[in-house]
């Protein structure tokens, strides 16, 4: 026995040993975080396009719009772009990984408002030069470059746009004796024309629909009806959580008052984001707030528009992905050949308006396809007046499945709603983190 | 004694010594690819995750230097360590009894049954052969108010499975306990097995009923493979998370929080803090070596000697 100690003794000794000996190591090491590198300044105006392998990383939820994308490049460039799509969950994850062990792909988007975060880590390179060298800089979508901007240092360029509109069915509209081709015009008559859709008393159609434990879809979907009547959701340096204001307030009222009523489809209770859209293209819910990536895959006539605030007005998240180049990248070059074809009019029209999607370029809101399709030009408005909320924690103070923000919604809507003003104070604790 | 004799006497000594050497080389090089394995795969990592536990960490910055106590304290500090420390004790309690019980019992039904033992041995070891995350989207898709095949009632109802705090925990015991039940039968019915039947026959001569050979007779000889059931049992439950992860996210309200979804979720969704990850990492270690030292110390002083 006393021999087994001592065996064991001293491979704990080389086991505590190796571990400080790691430790220490380790601590000499230091760096991380605070900027990009520039990407180099020689770069043609176009990039070069000289047979490069590129490599891409999107997540899941824009993987139709990026293979559309992708695939366009690919058959018009010597340059090959290599797309890899990570599911939602995990791409925090992978590109922490990836960046620590130093393995970034050539170009990767994120989801916008983790955007401040990222460029502000460093992952990308500083491409300032790049894209102030774009004749139709001005016209990009201010949201998505604000968002990608630290100490006026530009690392992001829009990839794929992603706004929060008002859809509703219209042949559940006209069953229920509303116009199907007017839009509510504030939050009130959103609920009326909910709580009469659930009036018809259809089996399993209800008025509207939400994710109440989905703090992702909630701020792509809530956010807006605050900004509608001219307030904010956060102050400007995005450490102060202002959703305890009465606009606020009165969103949180109205979602009561709709779900007490029994109008709000079930599963929106526990709803955590796979499935939060479901029902609305399924036709079984008359109307809601909706992602307008999902306009060309909802098979029935739909109406659109931006998202009514309390007293009216109309706005819309600006969300989505953007992209930059990898602080790993050794081929700048080649990359912002990619970045800069994806800003072009051939990208934003032969591609994204083609298939039914937003266009990142204020110039390019009306175009043939969107012409032939009102709706999309309504988007391609709307999204001049929407907005992408800045902050540093935004994932842990919103978007994270514990976040205090989800905590906050489901105290409003599905308890009493008396600690709005507590919850927000937690939100603003996290955000000023 | 000549030099000579000397010689004669000490060489089959050096030539047993060098057989020995090479036999000892031999030794190594057989165990070298689990001990390469070992190392890289758990030896490394467990010190890495030591390393991390003491540095500052950021996930996207990486090691930003030596971070102890402070990694320790936010790690206990964290506003959900305390309600997921006592979620996961709840949740292991729940399932351990409930999967012990179980097993035990159909442990006996499928060595007492002569007709359907075949069917029941398979019907009931089949969920086992699943993936947790396989199992666990499964049950999702089962329990969808949307996608699912009660859908339409629950909707009717108002009543959703992962709704409620209540409903989120025992829907997920449910997938656990049908997903291992089959396995833990399966040690149970090894250990029953090995139960001599002279056993059984001096106690039926001795007019034992079925209940006293039961208490009497089956407990106490069954108790090894009660006691290692219960540590696999005890661990496995402790480290819950595919489950978790998958059908509740932590949710409805940060009801359903495990430890190891909180180190998770502190490292990946949140403060992406690689170290206080780590370190609340290496407090669920911890915790384990000494629940498991604990649970084999009672069972060996309580082993029949």
């Amino acid at each position: 026995m006393a021999r087994i100690k001592g065996r064991f003794g001293r491979i704990a000794a080389v086991t505590v040993a190796g571990a400080l000996a790691v430790t220490l190591a380790a601590c000499s090491s230091g760096g991380g975080g605070g900027g990009g590198a520039a990407a180099p300044a020689d770069i043609p105006a176009a990039g070069t396009d000289d047979g490069s392998t590129l490599t891409l990383w999107t997540r899941a939820p824009l993987e139709k719009q990026a293979k559309l994308l992708v695939e366009a490049y690919n058959s018009s460039h010597e340059n090959q772009v290599d797309l890899t799509v990570v599911p939602n969950d995990d791409y925090v994850a992978k590109v922490g990984a990836a960046a620590g062990a130093n393995g970034l792909p050539d170009l990767f988007a994120a989801d916008i408002v983790y955007a401040p975060n990222w460029a502000s880590q460093g992952l990308w390179k500083d491409i300032t030069s790049q894209i102030d060298g774009l004749e139709y800089k001005d016209e990009l979508n201010k949201g998505h470059l604000a968002a990608g901007t630290v100490d006026d240092k530009e690392y992001v360029v829009p990839f794929v746009l992603d706004l929060s509109m008002l859809f509703w069915n219209k042949e559940l509209f006209k069953e229920a004796g509303l116009d199907p081709e007017v839009a509510p015009a504030n939050l009130e008559e959103f609920a009326d024309a909910a709580k009469k859709i659930q009036a018809l008393n259809k089996p399993g159609t209800y008025g509207t629909a939400t994710g109440l434990n989905c703090g992702g879809c909630l701020v792509f979907t809530w956010f807006p009806s605050v900004w509608a009547d001219g307030d904010q959701v956060l102050s400007d340096d995005g450490l102060e959580s202002l959703l305890n204001s009465d606009t606020a307030k009165k969103v949180y009222d109205t979602w009561k008052d709709l779900y007490d009523s029994g109008a709000v489809l079930p599963s929106s209770t526990d709803e955590a984001g796979p499935t939060w859209t479901a029902g609305f293209t399924e036709g079984k819910v008359g109307l809601q707030f909706y992602p307008a990536t999902l306009l060309s895959s909802t098979p029935f006539d739909a109406g659109v528009s931006g998202i009514p605030g309390p007293e009216g007005g109309q706005s819309t998240f600006v969300g989505g992905d953007g992209i930059g180049i990898s602080k790993d990248s050794e081929k700048s070059a080649q990359a912002w050949n990619f970045l800069s074809w994806l800003t072009s009019e051939d990208a934003q029209v032969g591609v994204l308006a083609k298939n039914g999607d937003a266009v990142a370029r204020g110039d390019l809101a009306s175009n043939q396809y969107s012409e032939a399709d009102p709706r999309l030009v309504t988007i391609n408005e709307v999204a001049a007046e929407g907005q992408t909320p800045l902050a540093l924690n935004f994932q842990q103070a919103f978007n994270a499945p514990s976040s205090p923000w989800l905590t906050l919604v489901r105290n409003a809507v599905l308890d009493g709603g008396s600690s709005v003003d507590a919850d927000n104070d937690e939100i603003t604790a996290v955000l000023s983190q | 004694m000549s030099s000579n004799a000397i010689k004669t006497r000490t060489a089959p000594v050096r030539r047993r010594s060098a057989q020995q050497r090479a036999e000892g080389w031999r030794g190594w090089l057989f165990a070298a690819p689990t001990a390469v394995i070992v190392v890289v795969l758990f030896v490394v990592p467990l010190l890495l995750v030591f390393q991390m536990s003491a540095s500052d960490w950021p996930l996207l910055g990486g090691n930003q230097g030596l971070n102890v106590p402070e990694n320790f304290t936010d790690a206990v500090a964290n506003r959900f360590f305390w309600n997921a420390v006592g979620f996961t004790l709840l949740y292991t309690v729940i399932t351990t009894v409930i999967l012990l019980g179980l097993a035990l019992g159909l442990a006996l039904l499928v060595q007492e049954s002569t007709r359907w033992k075949g069917f029941l041995r398979t019907a009931i070891l089949i969920p086992s052969a699943l993936g947790l995350a396989s199992a666990s989207l499964l049950f999702y898709v089962l329990y969808s108010p949307i996608a699912g095949p009660f859908a339409g009632l629950m909707n009717d109802l108002g009543f959703t499975f992962l709704g409620t705090p209540e409903g989120a925990l025992w829907s997920t015991v449910f997938l656990i306990v049908w997903r291992y039940a089959g396995f833990y039968m399966l040690l149970m019915l090894v250990g029953l097995q090995a139960i001599p039947d002279e056993v059984y026959e001096a106690a039926r001569i001795d007019g034992a009923s079925r209940w006293q050979t039961f208490r009497s007779v089956t407990v106490p000889l069954l108790k090894p493979t009660i006691a290692m059931t219960m540590v696999l049992c005890i661990t496995g439950s402790l480290l819950a998370f595919e489950q978790f992860y998958i059908l509740t996210k932590g949710g409805p309200d940060n009801s359903t929080i495990t430890v190891v979804q909180l180190i998770y979720s502190v490292a990946f969704q949140g403060p992406n803090n690689l170290g206080v990850a780590a370190a609340l990492s290496v407090i669920v270690l911890a915790a384990l070596v000494i629940i498991n030292i604990a649970q084999i110390r009672v069972f060996n002083d309580k082993e029949p000697k």
